[in-house]
Order: structure tokens, then C-alpha cells, then sequence
């Protein structure tokens, strides 16, 4: 995984499981890697990655247990809470980013509607 | 914890430090900032004793650094090392000064490093010394681990393999690590806390994750922001 530099690490790592999660890459009762292998692996502050697991275990997303290692331990819920966050994030950022260029509601809209017949008709000309 | 209160340090008319106060939290990961001549090879050299401020001072876990040697392990940024040793000579003549020496940890660092004991100073690279200097710090298990541009001139494989290291043998918790370079972009992901030294004073300081929340920006960014602010 790359990080971006000037966004905090922990929090990254955290956006990380949370994709991961939604993309079902992950399932209740996965092992994930210990605190250790995954600072080794990625190279981080072990501290930091000591923070995002805390963060985790604190968001109800994954339980250590003793001896054993940290899991996945997530509700259905929380897991569409958790989408719905994210996807609310990604709009918010691109309605502020359309902003700043001076696009109005409708404009976006327009924008995204236009955009996505012309995605639909790539494909179907991919298929032909 | 290590505590520099209103330190200031000069050598002949060159201001080195400069009222300076900081403070260098337990267990955590340290990144001291800053162009040449900025102060962070004086400030190791204070912590570990070596110097004596001219005013303020320096406390180790509440005593005089002169008390604490045994207690902080150095890596210098100057080639100590006698070019007509070898690896295992070099290693000798470190393990009889400290009580912390770690044996298995040393022996397992030779390896990881890809160095052999019979390897003569005189004869190996540069960033091979560079992997010995970090052999016979890190294979000390001291509480404090200072380490004086241990990055700098050496190739990026090197590099890596250096942070790989201070990574894998990281006590978490009881650990603290200052380091100084101006390769900052190397140790983005590796320090908890950062000093943005400049001419003897702070520009800048404070936990890293916390500096990028509120500005937005990654540390190079931040380091450079504020050494444009203070001309």
C-alpha cells in the first residue's frame, strides 16, 4: 500500500481495512496481520499502526484476542454505515472540488448523467 | 523523556543553539529537522553528554546527561570506526564498554544486514559502514537510540534497508529513537514526532499525524513552509 504523505498514515490505514471490507475482500472472523508483521510490511512506525488498530477495535471493525491475533468483527450494520460514510466523503469531496471550478448543482448533474450514458455506450460498443 | 530547557550553545561566534527548549517524549519516534548547521548534531552531542551548554539545561529522565551514558546508545554522523578492524573487532571493543549489549541481537543483525564479522572497515563500502555504524548502535538494547544523519550518502537500497531495520527491532512503548537527517521524505511514515530546527532555534514541532490533520501537508511540505516563513 502507498500512503499519501501529507494525509495522516493511521487513518489511511484505516480507509484501507474499510475498502477492503465493503469490497468483501474481507470477511467476519478474517485474521488480519499483527500490528508487528504489518509496520515490518509496510514499513511504518509500529506506534502508528499501534493507533489504527486502536481506532479499529474502538469503531467495533475488528477484536483482538489475546494470544491469538486481531479479527474481523463487524456487524452488518456497522458494515453498511461504514459504506455509506465513505461514499458520503467521496461526494462531498467532489461537489467542493466542482465548486471551486464554479459548477452549480445542475451543472453537476448534467455532468454525471452525460457521463454515464457515454460510459454505457463504451461498453456496448466494446461488446459489439 | 528528555527535556532541553532554554539551551543555548555557541562555538567561538557561531550560535549553534539558541534559547531553545524542547521537549523529547518517551517512546516515541523523533525526527530532528533541519538544514546544515542548524543544531541537531549539537543537540545529540548535549543529550549524550558530550558537550555542556553554555546556558539552560539538559536533563536525562530527570539527571545529567554525564549520569545517563549508559542509558543512550549514539550512532555519530563522523566514521569512527579503525579502518584496521574488522566487523567482529569492532563489535569487541564496543561490547566491553556496555552492559546492554545484545548478543543474539547482534549475531541476528549481522545477518539480516548481510554483513560478515571478518569484513575489515578499511575495506568495505560506504554504505556497508553505514550498516556496521548501525550494527553496533542498535545492537545495544538502550531506552534511547540517537542517531545523527544515519541516512545521509547513502544509496536508496541502503536507505531502506536501514529503516527496515530500526523498524523490525522497534520496542514499542519503551523505546525513544531521535533522529536527525535532512532526508525527510525517507522517514515521512517512520517518526511519531517531529523539531524543525533552523539556525539554532525551532521553527516548527510537534506529532507528526496531528501536523498533517490540521495543515494538510506532508512533513517535507510542512518543513519547507516554515523555513520559508523565518526569512
Amino acid at each position: 500500500m502507498e500512503f499519501n504523505a501529507s494525509q495522516p498514515i493511521y487513518k489511511q490505514i484505516v480507509d484501507d481495512f474499510k475498502k477492503r471490507l465493503i469490497r468483501g475482500e474481507l470477511k467476519e472472523g478474517d485474521k488480519i496481520p499483527s500490528q508487528r508483521e504489518y509496520a515490518e510490511k509496510a514499513r511504518i512506525n509500529p506506534n502508528t499502526v499501534q493507533r489504527a488498530y486502536r481506532e479499529m477495535e474502538n469503531m467495533n471493525m475488528v477484536e483482538t484476542l489475546r494470544g491469538q491475533g486481531t479479527f474481523i468483527s463487524i456487524s452488518e450494520d456497522k458494515l453498511e454505515d461504514i459504506k455509506m460514510e465513505m461514499a458520503v466523503n467521496l461526494v462531498d469531496n467532489f461537489i467542493k472540488e466542482m465548486e471551486s471550478l464554479g459548477y452549480s448543482a445542475e451543472a453537476m448533474l448534467e455532468i454525471l448523467r452525460e457521463e454515464q450514458s457515454r460510459r454505457k455506450e463504451a461498453v456496448i460498443s466494446d461488446r459489439v | 523523556m528528555i527535556e532541553f530547557k532554554e539551551v543555548s550553545k555557541s562555538f567561538g561566534s557561531t550560535v549553534a543553539l539558541d534559547n531553545v527548549s524542547i521537549l523529547f517524549p518517551k517512546g516515541k519516534i523523533i525526527g530532528l529537522f533541519g538544514p546544515n548547521g542548524a543544531g541537531k548534531s549539537t543537540s545529540m552531542k548535549l543529550i549524550m553528554g558530550l558537550n555542556r551548554c553554555d546556558q539552560g539545561e539538559v536533563w536525562v529522565d530527570g539527571q545529567s546527561p554525564q549520569n545517563k551514558k549508559q542509558d543512550v546508545a549514539y550512532l555519530p554522523e563522523i566514521d569512527y570506526l579503525y579502518p584496521w578492524m574488522n566487523i567482529a573487532q569492532a563489535a569487541d571493543f564496543i561490547r566491553t564498554f556496555y552492559a546492554d549489549w545484545d548478543e543474539a541481537k547482534y549475531r541476528e543483525l549481522v545477518q539480516y544486514l548481510n554483513l560478515r564479522e571478518d569484513m575489515k572497515i578499511s575495506k568495505i563500502s560506504k554504505g556497508q559502514r553505514a550498516k556496521t555504524k548501525l550494527l553496533l548502535t542498535v545492537s545495544r538494547r538502550a531506552p534511547y537510540l540517537l542517531m545523527d544523519e544515519p541516512l545521509s550518502g547513502i544509496d536508496i537500497l541502503t536507505r531502506e534497508e536501514i529503516i527496515n531495520t530500526l523498524i523490525k527491532d522497534y520496542r514499542e512503548g519503551e523505546q525513544t529513537i531521535i533522529i536527525s537527517t535532512h532526508e525527510i521524505a525517507e522517514v515521512e511514515s517512520l517518526v511519531d514526532e517531529v523539531i524543525f530546527l533552523d539556525r539554532g532555534q525551532i521553527r516548527l514541532g510537534g506529532n507528526a499525524e496531528d501536523l498533517r490533520v490540521e495543515r494538510n501537508m506532508s512533513l517535507v511540505e510542512l518543513m519547507k513552509e516554515a523555513f520559508r516563513n523565518a526569512d
